[in-house]
């Protein structure tokens, strides 16, 4: 299933950042709740978020960089995440992730030019006894081998 | 009649079909006509396992997996009926692999439904609470010192001395900050507690709250576990419902509440001064120390600061008494450690066992080898930022000294266990690469040695003038080691050095570099 993302709006952006405004340390929190909804933190929300939290744009911007999981622009149609830490690799997470990037026709971290598949690394879903792991669209998929990550690729295609 | 039937909600039992076979169980039940229960609990950490269907008999639990979606005919059948079937595994409780086990932490894991106040209650919940609040401050800090707990996130700092410290800070507000940013590869046992018994994280949560006069606390967890986070706002909201969390907690005079906060991708964040920026909605920029975050912590206030399994542990240490628990265990390093058994491990799961077992006990024994089948050649204990040890130190036996001792750590307590196909300069290198990505960039030995490693790695994997090329990856990561602010840069060192050490002839010169260039 494909997360559905409203069009960036301004006076709904504005809506979600007044409703964790009043949060202690809230940046974080307004940030996670704009990717929600739109899907990517769109630059126009930054200095709203800034004036909102008496902070200043670049203090902001600086949070939403530093972290991992925050998109300047939506990701394709479909996520798929492929765990690359040690436990996957033990098991064999390499020559998955590298049958995934020839397969897609992207390198891990990048979108293909249809916009139907972003394809991430990710550091560790917890799943290190099922060893190797990847997770579609919120979806996980533990005992990854070549045969379940060609249907994953088959569907996030779609 | 009808049928009691247990299968797990645990993201690790998802991953590999759980929600597929509770449905079809449901949909195949229906239609023969035969009634069903399906508690949804969390998981026994038999992860070979998963899906694990149990079913309630008046003899306790019988177990049966791994089950898929193909066998559920097969095995309602069976269960109607009362006649054999190939999964069957036998009564849980006697399984070999969890009787060898002293769960004091997991003890309700996978046996109770995680979303149920009442079913916590029924299995000994909130003991620990009820004797902590009749004790008060001074003996709860007695007895969790006594208890000799020390901080389970991987420092392994008393938990006592932090909790007394925090105690005896004047502030007009102090927090409670659960570590749940369980980032090491291999380690799964926050994202398991959390899943499949929230009510013990809160009830250890609330005990640090009473003791040291904190009202607030907050659950950071990090967002890779989308499931522990849902697990654990609905046990907040449970018990909120149930007067444990809120005003006057248990009728008591005290009040205690909590909050989820979720990360956003930063490994840093596990470290617990990075966790308190992020949660104060900045940069997860590691601050540096002294101050300790008891007395200056989040939002500048004393704060005591733990890993998830260190306040799991709290309730049966008051429930059942500090010496219940310092019983178990050996030297400094007393009680029970949730041990993760992972990668490439045949029997990959949860072993909640006394300090003091062997990793050759934990590795061939209990984890039954390589799922491949080859021989184990190097395991990773600890995370990105563990050492890896051959088999001739499988010897060592699980304890923080111990390991300490072979330059070692036993961190989170995730073991990775790797075949005969590893390339240990891979593995170097990675612990490198992942430095440099998950760098927060405040000190220099992290931020620029980290990309320094790779390159050099990368030298000695092209067979660039090896030898000259080891000794400078030896020198920086001495640097690093003495020179960082916190453990992600100070602790890169040890899967880079043990892989030097005790993996010498992966980095040996190799001259095709020097024929190919012909």
């Amino acid at each position: 299933m494909t997360a559905v993302f409203e069009p960036w709006n301004e006076t709904r952006g504005a809506e979600i950042i007044a409703e964790h405004a009043n949060q202690e340390g809230a940046t974080l929190v307004i940030l996670h709740a704009l990717q929600e909804a739109f899907g990517y933190v769109p630059e126009a929300a930054i200095p709203m978020v800034a004036q909102a939290l008496n902070l200043s744009r670049a203090e902001v911007h600086g949070v939403f960089t530093f972290y991992h999981d925050f998109r300047h622009k939506p990701a394709g149609r479909h996520v798929l995440k492929l765990c690359r830490a040690e436990a996957c690799q033990a098991a064999g997470g390499d020559a998955l992730a590298a049958r995934a990037e020839a397969k897609l026709g992207v390198s891990l971290g990048n979108t293909t030019a249809d916009d139907r598949v972003t394809l991430e690394p990710i550091y560790c879903l917890g799943l290190c006894a099922t060893a190797p792991s990847a997770m579609l669209d919120g979806r996980l998929i533990g005992r990854l081998d070549q045969k379940r990550l060609d249907a994953l690729i088959v569907e996030a295609q779609r | 009649m009808s049928l009691r039937l247990f299968v797990s909600r645990d993201a690790g039992a998802i991953a590999v079909g759980a929600d597929d076979v509770a449905l079809a169980l449901e949909q195949a039940a229906a239609g023969r006509g035969i009634a069903v229960e399906i508690v949804r609990t969390g998981s026994r950490g038999m992860y070979w396992l998963e899906p694990l269907v149990e079913v309630a008999t008046p003899q306790g639990r019988i177990a049966f997996g791994p089950v898929t979606e193909a066998d559920v005919p097969s095995l309602l059948d069976a269960l109607a009926n009362n006649t054999p079937h190939l999964l069957r595994l036998g009564a849980t409780d006697e399984l070999p692999w969890l009787k060898r086990q002293t769960r004091l932490t997991f003890a309700r894991c996978g046996v109770i439904d995680p979303r149920s106040l009442d079913d916590y209650r029924a299995h000994g919940g909130y003991k620990g609470l009820e004797r902590a609040l009749s004790l008060g401050s001074d003996a709860i800090l007695n007895e969790v010192t006594a208890s000799g707990l020390r901080g389970r996130g991987g420092a392994g700092f008393p938990t006592g001395i932090k909790w007394k410290t925090v105690t005896q800070a004047k502030a007009d507000r102090k927090f409670i900050v659960c570590n749940a940013d369980e980032g090491d590869s291999g380690t799964f046992a926050d994202r398991m507690i959390i899943e499949g018994d929230p009510f013990l994280v809160i009830e250890g949560m609330t005990i640090a709250g009473i003791t040291v006069g904190a009202t607030k606390g907050y659950i950071y967890i990090r967002s890779e576990y989308p499931h522990a986070v849902e697990a654990m706002n609905a046990a907040i909201q449970a018990a909120k419902r149930g007067g444990y969390l809120g005003d006057k907690i248990g009728g008591s005079t005290h009040s205690f509440d909590l909050e989820v906060r979720v990360g956003a991708g930063a490994y840093v964040c596990g470290e617990e001064t990075s966790l308190l920026e992020s949660l104060e909605g900045r940069r997860g920029i590691v601050r540096a120390k002294p101050p300790l975050p008891a007395h200056h912590g989040l939002f500048g206030k004393p704060t005591v600061i733990n890993n998830v399994l260190s306040f799991a542990a709290v309730p049966f240490i008051l429930a059942e008494g500090a010496k219940a628990y310092a019983d178990y265990g050996m030297g400094r390093s007393r009680g029970t450690m949730p041990i993760q058994l992972a990668g490439n491990i045949r029997q990959g799961g949860l072993f909640e066992t006394a300090f003091g077992v062997t990793l050759a006990e934990l590795v061939d024994d209990i984890g039954g080898g390589t799922f491949t089948g080859r021989p184990v050649r190097a395991v990773q204990v600890g995370g990105p930022l563990g050492a890896y040890f051959p088999r001739s130190l499988f010897d060592t036996p699980f304890d923080y000294e111990a390991f300490a001792a072979r330059d070692g750590l036993i961190g989170h307590g995730g073991i990775v266990v790797f075949d005969d196909s590893v390339d240990m300069r891979r593995q170097a290198r990675f612990a490198m690469e992942f430095c440099a990505v998950e760098s927060c960039g405040k000190c220099t030995p992290c931020r620029i040695g980290s990309t320094r490693g790779v390159e050099t790695i990368e030298k000695i994997i092209n067979g660039e003038r090896v030898s000259e090329n080891l000794a400078l990856v030896e020198d920086l990561c001495n640097t690093m080691k003495f020179g960082s602010l916190c453990a992600l840069g100070g602790f890169t060192p040890y899967p880079v050095l043990s892989a030097l050490k005790h993996f010498r002839e992966d980095f040996a010169p190799v001259p095709t570099t020097l024929q190919a260039a012909e």
